[in-house]
């Protein structure tokens, strides 16, 4: 059996996980606080991930980067960055792809602790970035842990984004749910049986931890 | 010594109101903040930390100025020596008691100022204990402890003691007594309790819709009455019976429950959960001995 596609599935939704962390976190920061009148669009534009079907995003993705615009040429040339039919290109649009999943729970998580928190920090003479990461960010690691997983598993679920602006290349962009469409089109439905329960199997696994732990039906077991 | 006059308009339950207030707090002044609900003494301790910026005037601190309209001042709170013990005490549930008082210890001090802290404070036996598995009465003195890492000059203390019992509440209230002496603190305390205002301010504000409607001693504020009384308690009214031609007044003091005599042209201004002072002149106490 081929192992690649599983294999570029999941090191595709770590990158998009790991990078979205830290772009989720200053944004739903910044979102909580701030009093900008822009912030429902902000806020509309984030969270349109979730409605729109993906091969609009991948669209209007491939019309941006195709290096036959201006853009798209001006990447390629300048930064020799290629985002259309490369690994590159699928890690910055599942990063859009799978945004509002890391940044509603986290924006949910932080709104939701008192802010008595915060003004006690400052008034001990601690900056906003030392309040963040020692006095929010570990009292909200379940939010964290939901956004995280979430991502995750929306990454690996992801099909019409990558279909759109991956293509189809082995090793490249040919994900585990692209090469399960590939395999039924190929009437190979033992490969395509493969593909998909492992994909079943772990996308159920990582599901489950998220509410063992949420649920606290874990605590018995650690300290 | 702290000089505060500022405007606010603050939005209030009843539409804005327009909070006003000037005051001077000599240095280990002891000032009780008292009103009803919404009349914007929290906004006042928020201000004076720099958790909310004032409208317009000026905030001094040992002449140094904290806030100032006019030339564009307005120190972070991280920059104002305060301790602030907030009403829900504020404690980060992450860490432990003694973590907590870690984390608010300034660069420049070492951790032996949190074991000192923690000594002075009764709360070794509690130190490796999470905020959530403390008690009302042990949560509040972690969060007074932790106010104090930084040596403040000024201490806030936002109804600290409400959401305690009596008990609980009496214990705390002689301990805030000791601390305030102890570190020379200047402190400003919001509290509902008449008899708490009396036994540890030496002066008191009262608030009324945004502004200063009396100041004063505790005594003069709140015990209209110039009464020459050898003992005084503060208590509440539980009960008003009458008998025959008297009314027997039964009154919460501190834990006990008291039965009074009153005259009915006494009873007559009074109602069941009003603040009532009780004095006993030389002539008439009774005596027991205690063994």
């Amino acid at each position: 059996m081929n192992w690649e596609p599983i294999i570029l599935t999941f090191k595709l939704a770590s990158v998009t996980t790991i990078l979205l962390v830290f772009i989720a976190i200053p944004l739903s920061y910044w979102l909580v606080h701030t009093k900008t009148k822009l912030k429902p669009v902000i806020e509309t534009l984030a969270s349109m991930p979730l409605v729109l079907p993906p091969t609009v995003l991948g669209f209007y993705f491939l019309m941006a980067f195709s290096p036959g615009n201006t853009f798209g040429n001006w990447l390629n040339e300048w930064l020799g960055i290629k985002l259309v039919f490369s690994f590159t290109g699928l890690v910055v649009a599942s990063i859009l792809y799978s945004l509002p999943f890391m940044m509603h729970p986290i924006q949910a998580g932080l709104a939701s602790l008192p802010k008595t928190l915060t003004e006690a920090s400052y008034l001990m003479g601690k900056s906003k970035f030392m309040t963040l990461l020692k006095v929010l960010l570990p009292n909200m690691k379940a939010s964290l842990l939901t956004g995280i997983v979430l991502s995750f598993a929306h990454t690996v679920g992801e099909f019409g984004v990558v279909l759109m602006i991956g293509g189809n290349i082995p090793g490249k962009t040919k994900v585990a749910s692209i090469a399960i469409y590939d395999e039924v089109e190929a009437l190979n439905y033992g490969a395509a049986n493969f593909y998909s329960f492992i994909l079943f199997v772990i996308t159920f696994c990582i599901l489950l931890v998220v509410y063992l732990v949420n649920g606290g039906y874990l605590k018995k077991y650690w300290k | 010594m702290i000089n505060i006059n500022i405007t606010k308009i603050l939005d209030a339950v009843n539409g804005k109101m327009n909070l006003q207030l000037q005051l001077t707090i000599a240095k280990g002044d002891f000032v009780t903040l008292y009103g009803d609900s919404g009349v914007g003494k929290t906004s006042t301790l928020r201000m004076l930390s720099g958790l909310l910026k004032p409208d317009s005037g000026i905030i001094t601190v040992n002449e140094q100025a904290w806030f100032n309209a006019d030339k564009k001042v307005n120190l972070n709170p991280q920059y104002r020596n305060i301790g602030y013990v907030f009403q829900d005490y504020a404690l980060f549930p992450n860490m432990t008691v003694r973590q907590n008082l870690e984390f608010a210890l300034r660069k420049n001090q070492t951790a032996e100022k949190v074991t000192n802290l923690l000594n002075t404070m009764g709360l070794e036996t509690l130190q490796h204990r999470k905020p959530e598995t403390l008690s009302g009465g042990q949560k509040q003195r972690v969060a007074l402890a932790r106010a104090l890492v930084q040596e403040p000059e000024i201490l806030l203390l936002d109804e600290p003691l409400a959401a305690l019992d009596i008990k609980a509440r009496l214990k705390l209230q002689d301990y805030l007594l000791e601390v305030h002496r102890t570190f020379n603190l200047t402190t400003i305390l919001i509290s509902h309790d008449i008899g708490e205002i009396i036994k540890l301010s030496n002066r008191v504000y009262v608030l009324e819709a945004g502004k200063i409607a009396k100041q004063g001693s505790p005594m003069a504020v709140f015990v209209q009455n110039n009464i020459s009384g050898k003992f005084k308690f503060i208590g509440e009214i539980l009960k008003i019976e009458p008998q025959d031609v008297v009314f027997i007044l039964t009154v919460l003091i501190a834990t006990n429950v008291v039965k009074i005599i009153a005259q009915e042209s006494e009873v007559e201004e009074m109602k069941v959960g009003d603040k009532v002072m009780v004095a006993s002149k030389a002539f008439n106490p009774v005596i027991f001995k205690i063994n």
